[in-house]
């Protein structure tokens, strides 16, 4: 199977702690690969480390073929932080417009970026009076409409409503159809069942490279949740 | 469904391109579109405290022969409040990208690091444009300061200066790690370039060593730049080549800011 990324005995040290201890993994292309943990896992920082901008112990991060944080990369790879990262003195539209030109794209894409996400009534507001599912959907904007090859989004979901975080995870299966490769994190299990591919981190260790049927097999649970903490005890039970 | 994205032709990213320069000049003026009242301060502020300074001397009596107090230093004025004013606007600004996340995401874009300082460097430049045109005209229609030279060559010194605090101000926020620092860059950086500019003092009386550090600092070349426009006519040599220098220190401070400014960190 073709990989958009791939992961080679990544360690990342902040200050004095070891985030990340030596992951290697691949993430297939065209699929939505979850990244799943708790709160600390060492999500963020290895998704920082996936689009460059984190600085690395040791190890290898491959994107498209290319050392992650290559320049040709990054009209390539679009990244969506956690805290929605948008111009707060702008309308949405103002703001995808902006990001639409540093992508060498137009009013017209930005505009169906806008709509996209669900925002097209909003699209005059100005980001400082949404609310925060809003801006976060603004911050998703302002990545797609950089058609990027591969996608990172971190903990996109968090504080929205049921209905729209289907729609969103719907859009983000079309993206994976047209080609995207996404990466998505989030620290609720309920949204595992929902991915094609699993990493699950914990303490900067990879607890599965699996997909969700698997895990479930593995954790002998259907209930992801539930799964999950299995495969956490076996493997405690046999470091013990 | 099967639908092909149509992507757009990798473009060179890395490198200086004046039109993402633009359109970050274009997002940042827009921004500002949306605070009113901070534009009203920008354009209004400097003409009401050179009121302030026209009322304080009106009176104050100055030997036959010497050009007023108020000339002399209500000019001065014209370039100092631009400097001062968009170092404090930059530096707050780009504290702002760092603090909302914006600037790393920024920096994962095809956005060059100097596309985004020049861009910034353009817009409050024009803001400075603006503010100049206005406080030059209150100045010498209502406080009837007197300037020897062209008026142009003001508004182009006030500008090349907002341009030096904008340059400055950019390169200050990369060592300040919360909005108090960022403040007090302000008194740091500024407040010695006034004190030597040889407005207090006139340089030529400096002791020594405060002369030589007034040499190194670019402000002080940008007063000498307003003075000769003051008292001469017709344009001179030291004029062009102070504003030479004004601006070749903006633009070093812009080549330190985009080198500080690290796309990863720790």
């Amino acid at each position: 199977m073709d990989s958009a990324v791939t992961v080679t005995d990544l360690v990342v040290v902040r200050g004095k702690r070891e985030v990340l201890r030596g992951l290697s993994f691949a993430v297939p292309t065209g699929q939505v690969t979850g990244l799943l943990g708790p709160s600390g896992s060492g999500k963020t920082t290895l998704m920082r480390a996936v689009v460059g901008v984190q600085v690395v112990r040791s190890g290898e991060v491959t994107v498209l073929g290319e050392p992650a944080g290559s320049p040709t990369l990054r009209s390539r790879v679009g990244y969506v932080t956690q805290a929605p990262s948008v111009y707060q003195d702008l309308s949405v539209r103002e703001n995808a417009r902006y990001f639409a030109s540093l992508y060498g794209m137009g009013a017209r894409e930005a505009d169906a970026a806008v709509a996209d996400v669900g925002l097209g009534d909003a699209a005059g507001q100005l980001v400082r009076d949404l609310s925060g599912g809003q801006m976060g959907r603004a911050s998703l904007a302002c990545a797609l409409v950089g058609r990027p090859e591969v996608l990172v989004l971190d903990e996109p979901t968090v504080g929205l409503d049921p209905v729209l975080r289907v729609e969103l995870w719907d859009r983000f299966h079309a993206l994976a159809r047209a080609g995207t490769t996404l990466i998505v994190s989030s620290h609720v299990m309920d949204e595992a069942g929902r991915c094609d591919r699993l990493l699950l981190l914990r303490d900067g260790e990879l607890l599965a490279d699996s997909t969700p049927a698997q895990l479930r097999i593995d954790g002998r649970s259907d209930d992801l949740e539930v799964a999950f903490l299995n495969v956490v005890r076996d493997r405690q039970e046999v470091a013990a | 469904m099967t639908a092909t994205i149509a992507r757009p032709a990798p473009a060179p990213a890395g490198h200086l391109s004046s039109r993402l320069t633009t359109a970050t000049a274009g997002r940042v003026l827009r921004q500002l579109r949306h605070d009113h009242r901070t534009i009203a301060m920008m354009l209004v502020l400097p003409s009401l405290l050179l009121g302030l300074l026209y009322l304080l001397w009106k009176d104050v009596p100055t030997l036959p022969g010497q050009p007023g107090i108020f000339d002399r230093v209500g000019l001065t004025m014209l370039g100092i409040f631009p400097f001062v004013v968009m170092f404090l606007v930059t530096s707050i600004a780009m504290l702002r990208e760092r603090t909302s996340g914006t600037l790393e995401r920024l920096l994962t874009t095809p956005l060059a690091r100097l596309d985004l300082l020049l861009g910034y460097g353009l817009a409050f430049g024009l803001m400075a444009a603006l503010q100049a045109l206005v406080t030059v005209t209150v100045a010498t229609t209502v406080y009837d300061l007197d300037v020897a030279g062209s008026l142009w060559l003001v508004v182009v010194i006030a500008v090349v200066d907002a341009v030096l605090g904008v340059a400055l101000g950019l390169l200050a926020s990369a060592f300040a790690r919360s909005e108090f620092q960022a403040v007090q860059f302000m008194p740091v950086v500024v407040l010695p370039q006034f004190f030597l500019c040889g407005l207090l003092v006139p340089r030529e009386q400096m002791a020594g060593w405060l002369q030589a550090i007034s040499d190194v600092l670019p402000l002080t070349y940008a007063v000498e730049a307003l003075q000769e426009v003051g008292r001469s006519a017709a344009e001179t040599g030291i004029m062009w080549r102070d504003i030479g220098i004004v601006a070749g220190a903006a633009l070093v401070a812009l080549a330190l800011a985009a080198a500080t400014l690290r796309r990863r960190t720790s």
